[in-house]
C-alpha cells in the first residue's frame, strides 16, 4: 500500500503520528517525513491515521 | 441488522465508514438536517471564510461509502419502544443499533437588536457564505462578540482582510479554557494586529441604524451610553421587523427590506461599538432536544458510559460534541468535547461498539486534541486545559514566539498547549496517558536539551 501525504495541505498537526507512528514522523522543525510503501499489517493504523488528518492531506493508494 | 445514524456530519460520517470497514454489511441510513453531504468544518472560521478555499475543497470524500442518506432532514423524536427515528415529515426508520451524532448548534442571541440585519452566527457552510457576501459587500467594521475559539478565528480571518474588527467577551481574556496566562497571549496576538479588545465587557444589545434617527447616528462615535441602550431595546419589540421602527425605512435597500440593520454593539457600560457586522459567537448547544421525549438521559448531552453507549439503553450509541461520557482524566466525570478530532476518532468507536455486544465494547479515552489557527500562531492542545486549576508555562523560545504550557489539577498534569510548537506537544501528549505530577513533568522538561529554550532552561 502507499501511502501520499499532500504537503499542500499538511499543517503539522501530528495526529498520523499519534495513530501510526511507526509511518509519520514529525521532525524538530516542524516537517513531516513518512513510510512511503507500507505492509498490509500497518493499513488498519495508517487508515487510522488518514481518518483522522484535519486537513485530509492523507491519501492511501492500493 | 439495520443501523441508523443520526447526525451527517464528521462523527456520522465516521461512524458510517468504520461501520462499513468493520464488515457491517446490513443496511446503513445516514440522517442529516442539511441539504449537503458531510464537510469539514474547520475552515469555516478561516480559509472558507477568507475565500482560500472554495465551498468544494470543504467536502469530505464520501462518494464510495455504500449508505442511505437522508439529507435535509432533520431528526424530530426518538420512539424507542418502536424502535424508530421519527424524522420531522413524518417518516419512521426502524433502527437495530442507533448512533446519535447530532452535534451542536451555535448559540444565538435572543436579547435586544436580535432581529436586526447584519447579526451572525457560525456553523455551518451557509453562516459562512453569508458572512462572506457581507464583508465582500464593503463592510467595514466588524464586531465579534464571544473571543472563544469561533470567536477568535473570527476576528483574525476578519483582520486579515483589512477590515476593522473589535474582539468583545465579558471574560477577562480571550480563549476561557486556556487560562489567563495563555488568554494574555492570545489578546496580545490579535492588539499586535490592530484589533481592538473589549475585554471584560458585557453586550446589553445591538442598535439598529433605524433607531437613533437613521445611519447618520449610527455612524458617529461611541459613547451614545443611556440613550443608546434604550434604542437598543425599543428596537426588539416583540422581535417584530424593525420597519415599525420610526427611521427604519432608509434600511429598505438590498436584500432584506423589511429588517433594519445593525450600526452598533451597546456594551453593558452603555457606549458603543460601531458595526455593518456583527458575529455572535457564544458558544454552541448540543442538538439532542429531539431525544426529549424519549426516556434517554440528557444532561444536555447524551448521557453516555465509558463505551460511548447510552446509560439507559445498550442499542443507543453517541457520537461528537453531543456526547457526554465519564473521562479518566475528568477522574471519570461526565465530559463533552466539541472539537473536530473529537469527533473524528469517537464516531469511528462507536460505530465499532454498535457492532459488538454490550459485554464487549471497549471504552473510549483518547486525551482530546484540538488546534486553533489565529494569524500565523497554530494554538493546539492535548487533555482537558478548561478543567485544570493552574496553567503553568514550560517551554518558550527566546523570541517568545512558541511556547508549551501545561494545565495541572490536583498536582497532575492533565493538558499541555503549545503555541507553534507541535513536535514538543507530542511528547507531553504521550505523558497523559498516565498522568505525571507535575514536579515529573517540568523535572524532565528542565533535563531535556530539546526542549524550547534550552539550556537555559524552563522559562518560568
Amino acid at each position: 500500500m502507499k501511502v501520499h501525504v499532500d504537503m499542500n495541505l499538511c499543517q503539522a498537526h501530528g495526529e498520523c503520528v499519534f495513530a501510526a507512528p511507526d509511518v509519520f514522523e514529525l521532525h524538530d522543525d516542524d516537517s513531516l517525513t513518512w513510510v512511503e510503501e507500507v505492509g498490509e499489517d500497518r493499513r488498519a493504523a495508517v487508515e487510522q491515521a488518514a481518518q483522522v488528518c484535519p486537513m485530509m492531506a492523507i491519501r492511501l493508494e492500493g | 441488522m439495520r443501523i441508523v445514524v443520526v447526525g451527517a456530519s464528521l462523527a456520522g460520517l465516521r461512524a458510517a465508514q468504520a461501520l462499513r470497514s468493520a464488515g457491517h454489511a446490513g443496511e446503513l441510513f445516514v440522517v442529516g438536517d442539511e441539504q449537503r453531504l458531510p464537510y469539514t468544518r474547520p475552515p469555516l472560521s478561516k480559509e472558507l471564510l477568507a475565500g482560500a478555499h472554495t465551498v468544494e475543497q470543504c467536502d469530505f470524500p464520501c462518494d464510495e461509502l455504500d449508505v442511505t442518506w437522508r439529507l435535509g432532514a432533520a431528526a424530530a423524536a426518538l420512539d424507542r419502544d418502536a424502535k424508530a427515528v421519527v424524522l420531522a415529515d413524518g417518516e419512521r426508520i426502524a433502527y437495530d443499533r442507533l448512533i446519535v451524532a447530532t452535534g451542536c448548534r451555535a448559540r444565538t442571541w435572543t436579547g435586544p437588536g436580535a432581529e436586526l440585519a447584519g447579526l451572525h452566527t457560525l456553523r455551518d457552510i451557509d453562516d459562512t457564505l453569508a458572512l462572506r457576501r457581507e464583508l465582500e459587500a464593503g463592510s467595514r467594521k466588524v464586531a465579534v462578540v464571544g473571543a472563544g475559539f469561533v470567536g477568535a478565528e473570527v476576528a483574525a480571518t476578519a483582520r486579515g482582510l483589512g477590515l476593522d474588527v473589535t474582539l468583545i467577551d465579558v471574560a477577562p481574556h480571550p480563549l476561557l479554557p486556556l487560562g489567563p496566562l495563555l488568554g494574555e497571549r492570545c489578546a496580545q496576538l490579535h492588539r499586535d494586529r490592530g484589533v481592538e479588545l473589549k475585554l471584560a465587557t458585557g453586550v446589553k444589545g445591538f442598535r439598529g441604524k433605524g433607531a437613533q434617527g437613521g445611519a447618520a447616528g449610527a455612524r458617529g462615535p461611541a459613547g451614545g451610553s443611556a440613550a443608546a441602550a434604550a434604542g437598543a431595546a425599543s428596537a426588539t419589540a416583540d422581535g417584530a421587523p424593525a420597519a415599525a421602527t420610526p427611521g427604519a425605512a432608509d434600511a429598505g435597500s438590498g436584500a432584506r427590506p423589511t429588517a433594519d440593520r445593525v450600526a452598533a454593539v451597546v456594551l453593558d457600560d452603555g457606549s458603543e461599538v460601531a458595526a455593518d457586522v456583527v458575529v455572535v459567537a457564544l458558544g454552541a448547544l448540543p442538538n439532542t432536544e429531539w431525544l426529549a421525549g424519549s426516556g434517554l438521559t440528557l444532561d444536555p448531552g447524551l448521557v453516555c458510559d465509558a463505551t460511548l453507549t447510552s446509560v439507559d439503553d445498550p442499542d443507543v450509541l453517541c457520537a461528537g460534541d453531543a456526547t457526554s461520557w465519564p473521562h479518566p482524566l475528568a477522574d471519570g466525570a461526565t465530559i463533552r468535547v466539541e472539537h473536530w478530532t473529537n469527533a473524528a476518532e469517537q464516531g469511528a468507536a462507536a460505530a465499532r461498539n454498535a457492532l459488538a455486544p454490550a459485554a464487549e465494547r471497549t471504552p473510549y479515552a483518547a486525551a482530546p486534541y484540538f488546534w486553533s489557527d489565529q494569524y500565523d500562531v497554530k494554538i493546539q492542545a492535548v487533555g482537558l486545559p478548561g478543567r485544570a486549576e493552574r496553567i503553568e508555562l514550560l517551554e518558550e523560545s527566546p523570541e517568545g514566539d512558541r511556547l508549551v504550557a501545561v494545565g495541572v489539577r490536583d498536582g497532575k498534569v492533565i493538558a499541555a498547549v503549545a503555541f507553534n510548537a507541535v513536535r514538543r506537544l507530542a511528547w507531553y501528549r504521550r505523558q497523559l496517558a498516565d498522568p505525571p505530577s507535575f514536579e515529573q513533568v517540568a523535572a524532565a522538561v528542565a533535563a531535556d536539551d530539546r526542549a524550547l529554550g534550552a539550556p537555559s532552561g524552563v522559562g518560568r
